[in-house]
């Protein structure tokens, strides 16, 4: 595809400038996070491999490839939850709107409410109720009781589709309600906070074929406001609701580009493999 | 061989009479205590309870009383004390071990809790007497009383062996049930909390605070009354820096008085008391009112701590 | 300050003082083994460790030969008692108390084994007095090693419960697939299996049991002389500590250190073959 070949290039040649400048305040528009030579490593054990790829702003991209390829890890290299991990280890530049975040005077504590993060499986937390689940985060920023956090917190669960289905029932545990509705209401709590990211790994796979439906029209109307990783191993999901697609196997990138020319016009030959199911 | 004889069910039943050990052994203490006891309950009945005379020698214008209610306050404020100071120390300790520490440190400072466990309750004691006391005395007890002395509970004169020495002292010895407790219970906590909670950008303290130690909330309540139950019970390091005051003036109204509980009363009176006279029935007595006391702190705890940890992860999850 | 960087030194001082807890716990500890070094070594004699103790007041304080005597006798008369019913005890809820027709009987077994545990030391102390001292007519050092026990019995038998639970089943198929009866298979296969388990069990009861002190006071006494057999008091060294301290003569205080230093000695010694013997099975 033309178009893909010139983004392509365009990326190639950037890098190197980027590679020797300080400071990217300039970025090739319409892209939101950017990852330079980013490595990742569990131990001794190597996860990710020199991943180069750029996000772009108000899109869901998606990430595909067979267990153990590395797609949790590269989303959480996004977020800084990598680092979590005792023994965990990561190298190169992570490139929100142009600054690294794994910069030495940033702190990964606002990068995480800039760039949110759902889990696989649900995990809203128990011991708070369903209206104490969502206002967690801006409770912690200061926004302190009050018909400013009700509002927000309705609009956060309005956004992610879940308020009239809880609205009567906003005191009760957060671990109270079905799994579907526990994974946006964790969706709502992300939302809250006003990120520019959402970052979901395998969001719905924990999710029965219902709730899953829901789930994926959720991720089409939120590119609207955010920007969206969606870490999936259903490839059909893939393509039904991501504009960008990335395929990782054993740590590597090995294609990136619009989810049409991947699923359609596959480059790689292992990606073609993989899309048609000869392997993963 | 006929089945019944078997040597497996030999073996079985074998094993299976010598299990009632433990229940065996409660009962013979219960039956003692009780039996022992009955002779000063008659005679004083809920006086035994709540009054504060303590006279085991007859004389015209002393009558022979007993009233225990001196050293249970004794036990409970040391226990008190305790905790006010051990509770805090043992959570943080464990917060540490599982939040903060690098594997090796994680490891060295096990030993060091592990160690506090082991040290006797008589070097305890005579470590108190001889050291702890004068610390006590001059970096706490004597400012405190010079400046604040006009608050109740830091008057009277400091001598050093007293109330607080005893608290401070149980506070050393219930670190190690406390924060190994704690430690497991903070450890079952799922990762898939603290997950959630980093995820909306919550500090390291903020995940521990708000959500790590509110999930295990009712194991660590679990093992603060397992703590208490330890501190009530402890005797020889409490007997040897509490003080020891008999009767009404034994009541604990300030820190810096000396006082005494109920296990230090019978570690230093017991066998003063000549075998089948009242007096010893008051030390039984004693003794079966600090073992209804321990066993009920003790199996309250146990149920809640079992319940937390068998249930990994709680109910909900 | 802004909520910013309020929360930023928030969670600098509370992990800070988290750490600070570990120090402060720290320094008793240090303390108690210094002193106990300092004042206690100086003590350290053959004479010291073999003599019994001199006429208090006088200027020679004599040896604790008496209490470490006592202390060894009723470690082996308590290991001697408590091991059978602690074992026997432990092999009974371990290998029966998953059975539908004994379950609840062990639940109930674990439930009092774990219930005396609790019991005060010194209200054992008492029991044992009413029992074997006023029964007897004398103090005696049965009497000591059956309150010891008292205090052991469920340790090991909490132990051996659960380092039989940690052999697999397979290794008990395995046994009875060959034929091996039941019993045989527990007695022969399983316990040896787990003997690392019950040692450390063993040494764990006997680390606790040597620091007792108050049960000892109304059961074996204490006093100045060797043993005499079952029919007279015996001293301890816990005992001895206690008693030494509170005399007012300096070089008998002496004594109570040495004595303090010659019991850490043994009690740390237990604790260290109990990390050594147990190397990964013990939970913590």
């Amino acid at each position: 595809m033309a178009g893909f070949e010139s983004e392509n290039a365009g990326m190639n040649e950037n890098m190197d400038d980027v590679k020797t400048s300080n400071m990217q305040n300039s970025v090739p528009t319409g892209i939101k996070i950017q990852t330079i030579n980013l490595n990742a490593w569990f131990g001794a054990k190597q996860a990710l491999k020199d991943i180069n790829l750029s996000i772009k702003a108000n899109a869901v991209t998606a990430i595909i490839g067979p267990s153990g390829c590395g797609k949790s890890t590269f989303v959480r290299c996004l977020n800084r939850m990598h680092e979590l991990v005792p023994g965990s280890r990561s190298s190169g530049k992570v490139l929100l709107d142009g600054q690294n975040i794994y910069s030495k005077e940033v702190d990964p504590v606002l990068i995480r409410r800039r760039v949110g993060m759902v889990f696989q499986k649900p995990n809203p937390f128990p011991t708070m109720s369903i209206h104490d689940n969502v206002a967690a985060g801006l409770r912690l920023t200061g926004l302190k009781k009050g018909k400013n956090l009700d509002e927000v917190v309705r609009h956060s669960l309005e956004q992610a589709t879940l308020w009239d289905e809880v609205k009567d029932d906003m005191k009760k545990p957060g671990t109270s309600i079905s799994g579907g509705q526990q994974q946006r209401l964790c969706i709502a709590r992300a939302i809250a906070l006003q990120p520019e990211v959402i970052l979901m790994d395998e969001p719905c796979s924990a999710l029965d074929p219902a709730a899953t439906a829901k789930i994926e029209e959720l991720i089409v109307t939120l590119k609207e406001d955010y920007t969206v990783v969606v870490v999936t191993h259903n490839m059909q999901q893939a393509a039904r609701v991501s504009d960008f697609t990335a395929f990782l196997y054993v740590g590597e990138l090995i294609e990136y580009g619009s989810t049409w020319s991947i699923f359609e016009n596959p480059k790689s030959e292992l990606t073609e493999k993989y899309i048609t199911g000869r392997f993963g | 061989m006929s089945p019944r004889l078997s040597g497996d069910n030999l073996f079985k039943t074998l094993t299976a009479l010598l299990a009632v050990s433990a229940a065996a052994i409660l009962m013979i203490t219960a039956y003692e205590l009780f039996v022992g006891s009955l002779p000063v309950l008659q005679k004083f009945g809920i006086y035994f309870f709540t009054g504060t005379k303590w006279n085991p020698v007859q004389t015209m214008v002393n009558p022979e009383i007993y009233g225990a209610l001196p050293y249970l306050l004794g036990t409970l404020v040391t226990s008190a004390i305790a905790l006010l100071i051990g509770v805090p120390l043992s959570i943080g300790i464990a917060i540490f071990l599982v939040e903060m520490a690098p594997r090796t440190l994680r490891v060295s400072v096990s030993y060091l809790v592990d160690m506090l466990a082991a040290v006797p309750s008589v070097i305890y004691g005579l470590w108190g007497y001889f050291v702890l006391r004068f610390w006590l005395l001059d970096y706490v007890e004597i400012p405190l009383s010079r400046y604040l002395g006009w608050i109740p509970i830091f008057g009277g004169t400091p001598q050093g062996l007293d109330v607080l020495n005893g608290g401070v002292i149980l506070a050393i010895m219930i670190i190690p049930t406390v924060s190994s407790i704690s430690r497991e219970v903070i450890q079952a906590v799922p990762n898939s909390i603290r997950e959630g909670a980093y995820s909306i950008g919550a500090t390291k303290w903020e995940v521990i605070r708000n959500w790590v130690l509110s999930y295990g909330r009712s194991g660590i309540f679990g093992a603060v009354i397992l703590g208490l139950g330890r501190a009530v019970g402890e005797t020889m390091a409490v007997t040897m820096v509490i003080g020891n005051t008999i009767g009404p003036s034994a009541i604990p109204t300030s820190l810096f008085k000396p006082s005494q509980t109920m296990a230090s009363l019978i570690a230093n009176n017991f066998l003063e008391a000549t075998p089948g006279t009242l007096e010893l029935s008051a030390y039984i007595g004693i003794g079966l009112f600090l073992l209804l006391l321990s066993l009920s702190i003790n199996v309250i705890a146990q149920v809640m701590v079992t319940r937390v940890l068998k249930v990994k992860g709680g109910a909900v999850e | 300050m802004t909520s910013y960087t309020y929360r930023k030194f928030k969670n600098k001082l509370f992990l800070a003082l988290s750490l600070g807890c570990v120090i402060i716990a720290a320094v008793p500890l240090l303390s108690i083994l210094i002193e106990v070094i300092l004042k206690g070594a100086p003590e350290l004699s053959i004479k010291f460790l073999t003599q019994t103790g001199g006429v208090i007041g006088s200027s020679d304080a004599g040896g604790i030969g008496p209490a470490i005597q006592g202390t060894l006798i009723l470690i082996g008369l308590t290991c001697l008692i408590s091991m059978p019913f602690g074992v026997m005890s432990g092999i009974f809820l371990a290998e029966h108390g998953n059975n539908k027709y004994t379950s609840a009987y062990a639940a109930w077994m674990r439930i009092f084994n774990n219930a005396l545990t609790g019991v005060p030391s010194i209200v054992v102390g008492i029991t044992v007095f009413a029992v074997v001292v006023l029964t007897l007519g004398h103090y005696s050092p049965l009497a000591g090693a059956v309150a010891l026990s008292f205090i052991a019995i469920p340790i090991v038998a909490r132990t051996t419960e659960e380092s039989l639970k940690l052999v697999p089943n397979s290794v008990r198929e395995a046994s009875l697939a060959l034929g091996v009866r039941n019993w045989r298979t527990t007695v022969s296969v399983v316990l040896p299996d787990a003997r690392k388990g019950l040692v450390t069990g063993a040494l764990l009861a006997t680390a606790r049991i040597a620091g007792e002190t108050a049960p000892l006071l109304m059961t074996i006494l204490g006093g100045q002389y060797f043993s005499q057999g079952f029919g007279q008091p015996m001293d301890a060294l816990p005992l001895r500590i206690y008693r030494d301290a509170f005399l007012p003569y300096s070089n008998f205080q002496a004594q109570a250190w040495g004595a303090a230093l010659f019991l850490i000695l043994i009690v740390l010694s237990l604790n260290i073959g109990v990390r050594a013997a147990s190397s990964g099975w013990l939970r913590k």
